[in-house]
């Protein structure tokens, strides 16, 4: 990126000052080196980002920020309802609620060491994962209407997991205001056989051992200890999802000229939240975040039923999960003033700090777990949110590393064979259904995730808790 | 007989595909092509079921987009790959007979499941020498 169109602020801090048709800055962090790298792209999304109607203070991008579609991945934008605001498809995505989920174990390392090729070999069997897999999961037309309603509440119901769950679910695993009859029948068809299942791409299931811990008594809080063993699952609402984003994209899309939307870019096709079709969509995304939650919780369930037989003394109970593709409706200060504001995240991980009343008693003072997904054979981390966050960022922090490279070049660079092989040397065991998948998804195609959390760290998006290295990788 | 070409292009995050043809009708095959190839090697698909595909936009890149996203809905929900299209244009009407097999996980290696076409660095035009040009980035 064009350092000279910005204005830095701080060692981490950079502005897009407001000017023309922007109706606020935009504001990105991280650290010179890594502004430099991004894609100028990032700068025209952002500022496009500033263009939409109705938005409040800044837009954010994240220091993983990249090259989306419309908005930057690593965005954040806050809309307001009452000031002409717009809810934005494309500033959710097709993913609608992908997310992290992490399970803490009472195993420590050296406990799976001797099994750790029976488990991953179980997990792959036993977790559908990539393009053709079906899950065993089938909903009639009113299983799958009270399924987006009731999110993975709907799911500990039917069984998958249990009432504690949901106490460390994001909206306590269901989000209210959902409405499946604004679910195209496309979207619930496509979602008929993909309840439970971990999709693919950048998707995975990770057993992974924490490493370091930089912050003990927030490590205390979420139950992490050097040495042991957690599980990550990282996917999101699945086909349901991606046909919602591709159904109300191309909707709002034609329908922003009678809104008298000039969209600076097709991709950030959005509505005015207070119309018709900004109401249909929100009820539709949030059923897809419902997906989400629910397809998170079952994948749970199937995670406990694989390793129970294997580590009969496991118990896994669930530290957090949180969603990086979404729009909330969320208080926040803003110039003194509280206000109830739309918050698009796209691809940036919502950090509320210590004393946010949403959170619950358990994590008042720790903040929330900001769980950040590394990419295969690389760390990941655990963040916890905090106060200062709210003024930076409307208490947003990164999701990952970003790639560094594209899939095609990543696809000329590695051999899916020798990314097995070398990550095996290294103790890692990895599963999927395709090498010319895992040569796309080599860790050296992403950025460097360590450095990523340092800066959101210094900058004090999030604070550093635990370091996760992975040991057994479930690939889609 | 499709002539022309496809390409994939980079983009930080997901797939662009690019086509260049003689005919609108070829772009949007090879547009078909270039999307089984994000997901395997089109070579290795046979041609073993039809099925029919329409669709109607307001202009031509928009179209694309959809015909893409018709694609993607009928490989999801058919767990098909595709290796044959036979694309019909009636101005912005996109009638298809598209041909493939139920994937095979095994032969096919699936690489990645496209999520939908978008509408970044979207476009669909005639050259001076009335070669059609196409592109379109799709969420992997």
């Amino acid at each position: 990126m064009d350092l000279g169109r910005l204005q830095q602020e701080t060692e981490y801090c950079w502005h897009i000052p407001a000017e023309g048709p922007m109706q606020g800055p935009g504001i990105l962090y991280g650290d010179r080196e890594q502004i430099l790298q991004m894609d100028d792209k990032v700068y025209v999304q952002l500022r496009n980002v500033t263009m939409l109607p109705g938005l409040v203070g800044p837009a954010y991008a994240m220091p993983d920020a990249h090259w989306g579609y419309g908005f930057p991945i690593g965005g954040v934008a806050a809309f307001d309802a009452d000031a002409g605001g717009v809810v934005s498809a494309g500033g959710v995505g097709f993913d609608i609620s992908c997310g992290v989920r992490t399970l803490h174990t009472n195993l420590k390392a050296a406990d799976i060491e001797a099994v750790k090729t029976e488990l991953a070999d179980a997990l792959f069997a036993g977790i559908p994962a990539g393009v053709g897999s079906q899950g065993s999961i089938r909903l009639d037309p009113r299983q799958m209407d009270e399924m987006l309603e009731g999110g993975a509440r709907w799911a500990v119901d039917q069984g998958y997991g249990k009432a504690e769950d949901l106490e460390r679910t994001e909206e306590r695993g269901c989000i209210a205001g959902a409405n499946p009859a604004d679910v195209s029948e496309h979207a619930k068809h496509r979602q008929r056989r993909e309840m439970g299942t971990l999709g693919s791409g950048n998707h995975y299931l990770e057993v992974q051992r924490v490493a370091v811990i930089y912050e003990p008594s927030i490590g205390r809080q979420f139950a992490l200890s050097e040495g042991d063993i957690v599980i990550s699952i990282h996917c999101g609402s699945r086909g349901l999802g991606h046909q919602i984003g591709t159904d109300y994209l191309r909707e709002m899309l034609l329908a922003a000229p009678d809104h008298g939307i000039d969209l600076p870019d097709r991709e950030l096709a959005c509505a005015p939240i207070n119309s018709e079709l900004g109401q249909r969509y929100i009820g539709a995304m949030r059923a897809g975040m419902n997906c989400a939650l629910a397809n998170r919780q079952i994948l749970t369930y199937l995670t406990r039923e694989i390793v129970r037989p294997i580590l009969p003394q496991a118990r896994l109970e669930l530290l957090y999960d949180v969603s990086h593709n979404i729009c909330k409706v969320e208080s926040h200060e803003i110039d003194g003033t509280t206000r109830q504001l739309y918050v698009h995240r796209k691809g940036a991980t919502r950090a509320f700090g210590p004393g946010n009343p949403d959170l619950d008693e358990t994590l008042l003072d720790a903040g929330q777990p900001v769980l950040i997904g590394g990419s295969m054979g690389t760390a990941s981390y655990v963040l916890a949110g905090t106060t200062q966050g709210e003024a930076m960022s409307l208490s947003s922090a990164c999701h990952g590393a970003g790639r560094a490279m594209s899939r095609r070049q990543a696809r000329r660079q590695y051999r899916g064979r020798q990314v097995v092989d070398q990550l095996a040397e290294r103790g890692i065991v990895i599963r999927s259904p395709s090498l010319r998948g895992i040569a796309e998804e080599a860790p050296l195609a992403y950025k460097d995730v360590d450095r990523v959390v340092d800066i959101a760290d210094r900058v004090g998006l999030a604070r550093k808790v635990a370091r996760l290295e992975p040991v057994v990788c479930i690939k889609g | 007989m499709r002539q022309g070409s496809w390409e994939h292009f980079e983009h930080e995050a997901d797939i662009g595909l690019r086509a260049v043809a003689p005919t609108r009708e070829n772009l949007f095959e090879l547009m078909g092509e270039a999307l089984t190839a994000v997901i395997t090697e089109p070579g290795n698909v046979r041609s073993v079921e039809t099925v029919t595909v329409s669709c109607e936009a307001p202009d031509d890149a928009l179209l694309l987009v959809d015909w893409l996203n018709a694609l993607v809905y009928e490989m999801a929900t058919r767990s098909m790959i595709f290796s044959e299209w036979q694309v019909e244009l009636h101005g912005y009407k996109l009638d298809a007979r598209v041909s493939g097999e139920p994937i095979d996980r095994l032969r096919h290696q699936p690489v990645v499941e496209a999520k939908g076409a978008t509408y970044t660095a979207l476009a669909v035009a005639q050259d001076d020498e009335g070669n059609w040009h196409g592109q379109c980035v799709v969420d992997v």
